[in-house]
């Protein structure tokens, strides 16, 4: 008689794989030595942003001056009518979309349509780009129309700036090496170099991407709308 | 594409011909390894040296005119960081790491090997931008190693403009050097492991370097954010950890931020620290006691819990390091309890270190020398820990030389003794040549002596409340004249261990060219470093098949096998069923 397993036979499974990957010869985690290495060196990242992000919130609390209101500086005119953080709901929107064309590169890569692989990579950094591009934007705005340096702004607490700049400036950094990254693993996709040793790179490049994205959605919460 | 383990493939090396791409832009890990061994020895050499100057401040005040105050908080701070950072961290992940785990774990090389030479290179980069702030201008930075800001960049501070900014970029570089050394140890470890070998049958060498690498990549970011934050507040006058302050009669700009900041992040950092020197001490001590005791680990798979357990606890003690830092008491309750709680897992280790000696066939050979000298340092060190884990107790005890006896003989004696008794056991290994007996004999009486001769007394002093970090006591009304005695007598003891290190230094050369031709496996040890096709062992390891383990690292006097150990990498026959096989 078929039986569909129930919940604690499905957690027994899980157990008993992750046992016996974890007791077994060769390696533990199933999967491609990069990908591991990758998740690995995402973890470290993570503590990263997390020191950086942790660090960010004692200084504004602890902070003696008003916090500076995020929605009016970041907000942008359209025509007289200032419109509050537009341009970071725009970033926010093109980095999450840059996600999904990562996502269908790396499927046309296990199906080894390298031209589609490639042009959805190439896609991919483009939305970085723009990212990146638009991060431009906003610092010069800051630092030219608004007067707002990392030792001090004119809307309060000196910290604002600070750790604006060491922020988005640490993120804006990685997006960039992703770009890099993203066009050189582009460029091998086009040329074959990966032919005989599989497309895991593609993913293991996806995986540093939406790790990217997902850190902006935290500094995005922790900074723009707190 | 299914998915094939890295054991099971070829692995594509770089076979370079030139001299210069095998042994300098080298991708073998051995070479690198070794590479990491020579520049971190060098280092510590300059530490050494920079302890000797203090010393003789201290045991003679006034009488060496060279070493002035800044001088003297130079050489502190510099001999601290440089010995943590640049000579244990990297000595034991990037050398003893680099050596072993690939070869302990049967594989051909690091899974990743170009990017393990990148680490050497921009450890040396890092070495040589920290050893560059004693030329700058005002030389390097004054601030003690833990490097508290709002002093460490404060006008007044020796190397507050220079030194401090040499420091800080030089740390980011290194953390930049760990990871990428550290992914490669970790995802070798885990990934790329020969057939049978299974985490359970891993030597304990493998564990402790492997969890000291994950508490690395888990805690050095913190020390990065931390220097990139300080450097930000020297040189673009942010104010993350900077107060407003008035120094030398003026106003600084800075406004709002948070000193004690600093210290969290730092301590974050630095309490894993600890354990990432001590860890891979823990794993290698506990392979040399069981191969020269011929006998095998006592209590393996609690050997390896506790290496995970402290590892993982070392990341909620680190405020035991803040207790008088004007945080809030009531942290004090919570991390002075996790504190303690560490003593559980660390005593499970020594005592099935003791256990192990129990009734073992005990050579006591030079590694053997050094591995039971360390279970004593250790265990003093370690007590002395439980005391100032307490907040009653640490509070009248901090910034007092009880300290520095503490923290030197758990993590600066211990971890060193341990690093000579690896190079003791492992230099055949990688040379084809034995080290002289008898230099490394004095050289372990002198050193295990000598570090009792000096640390010992600095408990005393620091009962009596002599502080840490002084230029000189002076004529201090509370300080009886045995504080002064002691401090001569350290200070004596102190040049005489460090002689014997350039002993020991001088054993390694005449050995390398002189020393008794190796036999393979000469401490007939079971572990599959020792059973390459070639000895020493090329460049991949393991020539045309990979190795096959049947059994775990500690068959030792198996009653009835032929001879008293059996190589990990030995077919299974009526003697060998059933030991620690999973």
């Amino acid at each position: 008689m078929a039986q569909s397993p129930g919940n604690t036979a499905i957690a027994n499974d899980v157990v008993t794989d992750l046992v016996s990957d974890w007791s077994a010869e060769k390696e533990v985690f199933k999967v491609h030595w990069g990908k591991a290495m990758m998740w690995i060196f995402l973890l470290s990242d993570t503590f990263i942003f997390t020191s950086f992000l942790t660090g960010y919130m004692k200084v504004r609390i602890s902070s003696t001056v008003p916090w500076p209101n995020a929605s009016e500086i970041f907000a942008l005119s359209f025509g007289g009518e200032p419109i509050p953080l537009i341009l970071i709901a725009i970033m926010t929107f093109v980095l999450i979309t840059s996600s999904g064309t990562m996502a269908l590169a790396v499927n046309y890569g296990y199906r080894k349509d390298r031209m589609k692989t490639a042009v959805l990579l190439f896609i991919t950094a483009g939305f970085g780009l723009m990212f990146v591009g638009m991060q431009a934007f906003e610092w010069t705005k800051l630092i030219v129309d608004e007067g707002v340096r990392p030792w001090g702004n004119p809307f309060g607490a000196a910290q604002f700036g600070a750790s604006f700049f060491m922020i988005t400036g640490f993120h804006g950094a990685h997006v960039s090496g992703g770009v890099a990254y993203l066009t050189y693993v582009a460029i091998g996709v086009l040329n074959g170099r990966y032919e005989k040793k599989g497309y895991d790179i593609v993913e293991i490049a996806g995986l540093y991407w939406h790790f990217v994205d997902l850190v902006w959605v935290f500094i995005f919460a922790f900074f723009y709308l707190w | 594409m299914a998915h094939v383990a890295l054991a099971d493939k070829e692995q594509e090396l770089a076979h370079p011909k030139t001299w210069i791409g095998m042994y300098v832009w080298s991708q073998d890990h051995k070479i690198i390894g070794i590479q990491y061994i020579i520049t971190a020895t060098a280092v510590g050499v300059i530490a050494l040296i920079l302890s000797g100057l203090m010393r003789l401040q201290l045991g003679f005040p006034g009488v060496f005119d060279f070493i002035q105050p800044d001088e003297y908080y130079q050489a502190v701070t510099m001999h601290g960081m440089i010995m943590i950072v640049f000579m244990l961290t990297a000595f034991f992940l990037g050398g003893f790491g680099n050596v072993l785990v690939p070869l302990m774990c049967g594989a051909r090389d690091m899974a990743f090997p170009y990017m393990n030479m990148l680490s050497y290179w921009v450890y040396l980069l890092s070495v040589i931008v920290v050893c560059a702030s004693f030329f700058v201008p005002e030389g390097p930075t004054g601030a003690g190693w833990t490097l508290y800001p709002p002093q460490a960049i404060t006008e007044g501070t020796p190397g507050a403009d220079w030194g401090i900014i040499c420091m800080t970029v030089s740390l980011g570089l290194f953390v930049v050097a760990f990871t990428m050394g550290g992914l490669n140890y970790v995802t070798t470890a885990f990934q790329a492991r020969t057939r049978g070998m299974t985490l359970m049958r891993m030597p304990l060498s493998v564990w402790g370097i492997i969890m000291a690498t994950i508490l690395g990549l888990l805690a050095f970011p913190a020390l990065l954010v931390s220097v990139i934050m300080m450097t930000l507040d020297k040189t673009l006058d942010t104010s993350f950890f900077m107060p407003a302050i008035s120094s030398l009669g003026e106003n600084l700009s800075h406004e709002g931020g948070s000193p004690i900041l600093f210290q969290h992040l730092f301590w974050f950092f630095g309490h894993p620290e600890v354990y990432i020197v001590a860890l891979p001490a823990f794993g290698i001590v506990s392979d040399l006691i069981s191969t020269h005791a011929r006998k095998n680990i006592f209590g393996y798979r609690m050997m390896v819990w506790a290496i995970v357990a402290i590892g993982g606890l070392s990341f909620i003690v680190w405020a035991h390091h803040m207790y008088v830092s004007g945080m809030n008491p009531y942290f004090g309750f919570f991390f002075a309890t996790t504190t303690l709680i560490i003593a559980v897992p660390t005593a499970i280790k020594v005592y099935n270190w003791v256990l192990t000696l129990w009734r073992g066939n005990i050579h006591l050979t030079v590694p053997m020398l050094f591995a039971i000298g360390f279970i004593f340092t250790f265990i003093h060190g370690g007590i002395t820990g439980l005391f100032l884990g307490n907040v009653v107790v640490d509070v009248p005890l901090s910034d007092t030389y009880f300290v520095v006896g503490h923290f030197h003989m758990v993590m600066g004696v211990s971890p060193f003794l341990v690093v000579f008794g690896g190079i003791y056991h492992w230099f055949p290994l990688l040379t084809g040549r034995m080290l002289n007996d008898a230099m490394g004999k004095i050289h372990f009486w002198l050193t295990f002596l000598g570090t009792y001769a000096i640390y010992l007394p600095m408990h005393y002093i620091g009962i009596l409340g002599v502080p840490r970090r002084y230029y000189a006591n002076g004529t201090t009304e509370f300080l009886p004249d045995s504080v002064h005695a002691a401090n001569f007598s350290i200070t004596i003891a102190a040049l005489v261990v460090a002689a014997a290190q350039f002993l020991f230094l001088i054993n390694i050369f005449w050995s390398l060219f002189k020393g008794r031709k190796s036999p393979r496996n000469p401490w007939r040890a079971t572990t599959i470093e020792w059973q390459t096709p070639d000895y020493p062992p090329k460049h991949g390891n393991w020539g045309k098949e990979l190795p096959v383990v049947h059994r775990w690292a500690y068959s030792y006097s198996v009653p009835g096998a032929k001879e008293d150990f059996i190589p990990q990498n030995e077919p299974p026959s009526k003697y060998t069923r059933g030991e620690g096989e999973v």
